[in-house]
C-alpha cells in the first residue's frame, strides 16, 4: 500500500496547544458513543427493560450492561481489557497480554524480513538501471493486488509444506510491508544531489563507498518516515494472516473468536489491544528516530 | 515529465514475461503438484472457463462493496476536511486523531461491521467505508494546507470570499493530495471488501470464493480470482492515474 506518500506529505502538526482540542474531540466521541449505544442496543435489550418496568434508569443501566450488546459502552471495553490483561495470568489463552504477544512475534518477525527486502531491493533498483524500469512498475503492480486476500492460501499452501505458525504470517506481513520501505528508500538513496555525487567522484569513491559514506546516511530520514508506515501495515498482516485460517492464538484469532461467538464485548476489547501494539510500535520507531538522527547531527 | 520511451514499457513487459516463463517452467520442470502452485496456463485455462463465477464474484465485491463504499468513504473524509480547514478548532482536535487511527488495524473492524449490518454486500461498503475515510482526511487537510502565502494573500487582494478562495485556489491546489489519497484507498477498499467477506457473506464474492477455494485446495480457482483482483486494481489505479494527469496537469512533475 502506498501509504508512505500520505505520511511523507502529512503535515508535522505541531500547532500551539492541541492537546485541549484533542481532549474536547475525544469527549464528543465518548458521549456520542454512550448516547448511540441505546438505539443500536435496543433490539437486545427492549425486552428486559420492558421487563423491569421501564423509566430511564432501567433504560440506561440496561443499556450500557449488556453482555452480548450490539455495540458495548465504552467502560465495558475497558472492563473486559483490565480483566484480559491483568486478571489473568499472560500465558493463559484467556489472556490478551498472550494473543497479542503471538501477533507481536510475527509482526516483529515479518516486519524485520520486510524492511531487509524492501532496502535490498531499494538498493538494487539504483544501482541497476533495467531493474529500475523493470520492476518499479510490478511493484506497483503488486501493491494493487489486495496481498490480504491471498493470506489463507500462502498459509495453506506453506502449512502444507511444512511452514506452521510463525512463519507464514510473518512471510505475509513482509510482503505487506516491503512496499513503503522500497518506495521511501528509493527516494532517499536518490536524494543526495548531483554534486555530492561528483564531490565523491573526484575522490575516486568506489560504488559501495558511495553508497555506505553518501547515499545511505541521506536515506535515513526517508527509511525511518517508511518504517513507520511499515510498521503498522505489518502488524495488519499479521492480524489477518492470523483470521481465515482457523489460528488459535493471536489478535486475529482472537476477533475470529468473538465474531464467531458473538462475543461483541471481547471483538471491541481484541480490537483495542491491536490498537495499542500498533501505536506503541510506530512510537518505538518514532523514538529510535529521533535518537538516530539525533546521533546523526540533524536538528529537530 | 520527460517523453515516454518505448523502453518504460518493453522492459516491465519483458520481465513479467520472463517471470512468467520461469513460473512455468519450474512448475512443469519440477513437477510441482497444482495444489501447491498452479502453472500460468492452468490458471489462464480456469480463468477463461469460469468467466460466469468471476463475473458474479465481481459483481458482488467490486460493483456492490468496494465501488460505492470507496465513493462514499472518501467523499465524507474529503468534506469533514473541508470542515476542519472551516473551524481550526476540529482541526487541531481531529487530525492527531485521524493520524493515530490511520496507523491502526481497521480490517479489525470487519467482524463488527458484518454484526452490524448483515452478511450481504452492506457490511462490506460500510468496511470499506470506514478504510477509506482517514487516509482521504489526512491528505485533504494537508493539500488545503499546501496553497502558498502568496497565493492566498492574492486572493485576499483581489477581495475574494472564503468560498471563492476555496474554490478557484485551495481545492486545485489540494489535487494531487486528493488523488494520492483516492490511489491509496483504491487498494485499500478491495483489502477491505475481500476481509470482510472471510466473516460471512452470501455465497459469492471474491473473499468468500477465495477461503473456500483453498479449502477445497481449488487453488487455479483462488490464482483465477487473484487475477481479477490484480486486473481491477491496476484498471482503478490507471484511471486514477489518468484522471489525476488531468485534472492536475499544471504539477510541475507532469510539466515537460
Amino acid at each position: 500500500m502506498s501509504a508512505s506518500t500520505a505520511s511523507a506529505t502529512r503535515p508535522r502538526a505541531k500547532e500551539e496547544g492541541s492537546a485541549l482540542p484533542v481532549a474536547v474531540v475525544c469527549l464528543v466521541i465518548l458521549l456520542v458513543w454512550y448516547i448511540a449505544a441505546i438505539p443500536m442496543n435496543w433490539v437486545v435489550t427492549e425486552p428486559k427493560i420492558a421487563a423491569a418496568g421501564g423509566g430511564l434508569s432501567n433504560i440506561l443501566s440496561f443499556s450500557w450492561s449488556e453482555a452480548r450488546p450490539v455495540i458495548p459502552a465504552p467502560h465495558q471495553i475497558a472492563l473486559e481489557l483490565w480483566n484480559s490483561v491483568f486478571g489473568v495470568k499472560p500465558w493463559m489463552p484467556k489472556s490478551l497480554v498472550y494473543h497479542g504477544w503471538v501477533t507481536l512475534s510475527s509482526t516483529l518477525l515479518g516486519f524485520f524480513l520486510g524492511a531487509l527486502l524492501g532496502i535490498a531491493l531499494a538498493i538494487a533498483i539504483v544501482h541497476v538501471t533495467f531493474l529500475a524500469k523493470s520492476l518499479m512498475p510490478w511493484i506497483i503492480a503488486s501493491q494493487t493486488i489486495p496481498i490480504l486476500a491471498i493470506a489463507p492460501m500462502v498459509i495453506v499452501v506453506l502449512g502444507s509444506l511444512g511452514f506452521t505458525g510463525l512463519v507464514p504470517k510473518s512471510l505475509i506481513s513482509m510482503y505487506l510491508c516491503f512496499f513503503p520501505v522500497t518506495i521511501g528508500m528509493v527516494k532517499g538513496l536518490t536524494s543526495p544531489e548531483t554534486m555530492q555525487l561528483d564531490l565523491m567522484r573526484t575522490y575516486n569513491a568506489s560504488t559501495s563507498e558511495v553508497l555506505w559514506k553518501l547515499r545511505f546516511p541521506a536515506s535515513v530520514p526517508f527509511l525511518f518516515t517508511s518504517l513507520k508506515v511499515a510498521v503498522a501495515i505489518a502488524l495488519t498482516g499479521a492480524i489477518v494472516g492470523e483470521m481465515p485460517t482457523g489460528a488459535v492464538a493471536g489478535i486475529g484469532a482472537r476477533l475470529l473468536q468473538g465474531s464467531y461467538f458473538g462475543q461483541t464485548v471481547q471483538i471491541w476489547a481484541a480490537l483495542f489491544m491491536g490498537s495499542f501494539i500498533a501505536a506503541g510500535l510506530v512510537w518505538l520507531v518514532g523514538v529510535v528516530e529521533r535518537f538516530t538522527l539525533r546521533r546523526m547531527g540533524a536538528r529537530p | 515529465m520527460r517523453k515516454w520511451q518505448l523502453s518504460d514499457i518493453l522492459y516491465p513487459i519483458i520481465f513479467g514475461i520472463g517471470v512468467l516463463a520461469l513460473w512455468q517452467a519450474v512448475v512443469k520442470g519440477f513437477g510441482v503438484p497444482p495444489v501447491l502452485l498452479p502453472a500460468p496456463t492452468d490458471i489462464a485455462a480456469k480463468f477463461m472457463s469460469s468467466l460466469p463465477i468471476l463475473w458474479v464474484d465481481f459483481v458482488q465485491t467490486v460493483i456492490r462493496a468496494v465501488i460505492p463504499g470507496w465513493i462514499i468513504g472518501s467523499l465524507a473524509g474529503f468534506l469533514v476536511a473541508i470542515l476542519c480547514d472551516r473551524i481550526p478548532f476540529l482541526r487541531r482536535g481531529l487530525l492527531p486523531l485521524g493520524n493515530l487511527v490511520a496507523a491502526l488495524p481497521i480490517v479489525g473492524m470487519a467482524p463488527i461491521l458484518v454484526m452490524w449490518f448483515g452478511f450481504d454486500w452492506h457490511s462490506k461498503a460500510a468496511m470499506v467505508v470506514v478504510m477509506t475515510f482517514f487516509p482521504m482526511l489526512i491528505n485533504a487537510t494537508a493539500g488545503l494546507q499546501a496553497s502558498g502565502h502568496l497565493e492566498r494573500d492574492l486572493m485576499l487582494s483581489y477581495g475574494s470570499s472564503w468560498w471563492q478562495t476555496l474554490l478557484k485556489l485551495r481545492l486545485p491546489a489540494a489535487m494531487p493530495f486528493v488523488f494520492n489519497a483516492l490511489k491509496i484507498n483504491s487498494t485499500l477498499a478491495m483489502i477491505g471488501a475481500i476481509v470482510a467477506e472471510f466473516f460471512g457473506t452470501p455465497t459469492m464474492g471474491m473473499g468468500f470464493r477465495i477461503s473456500t477455494e483453498v479449502g477445497r485446495l481449488g487453488l487455479d480457482m483462488v490464482w483465477a480470482e487473484i487475477a481479477v483482483a490484480a486486473i481491477t486494481g491496476s484498471v482503478f489505479y490507471g484511471l486514477l492515474v489518468f484522471l489525476e494527469r488531468r485534472v492536475t496537469f499544471w504539477h510541475p512533475s507532469y510539466r515537460r
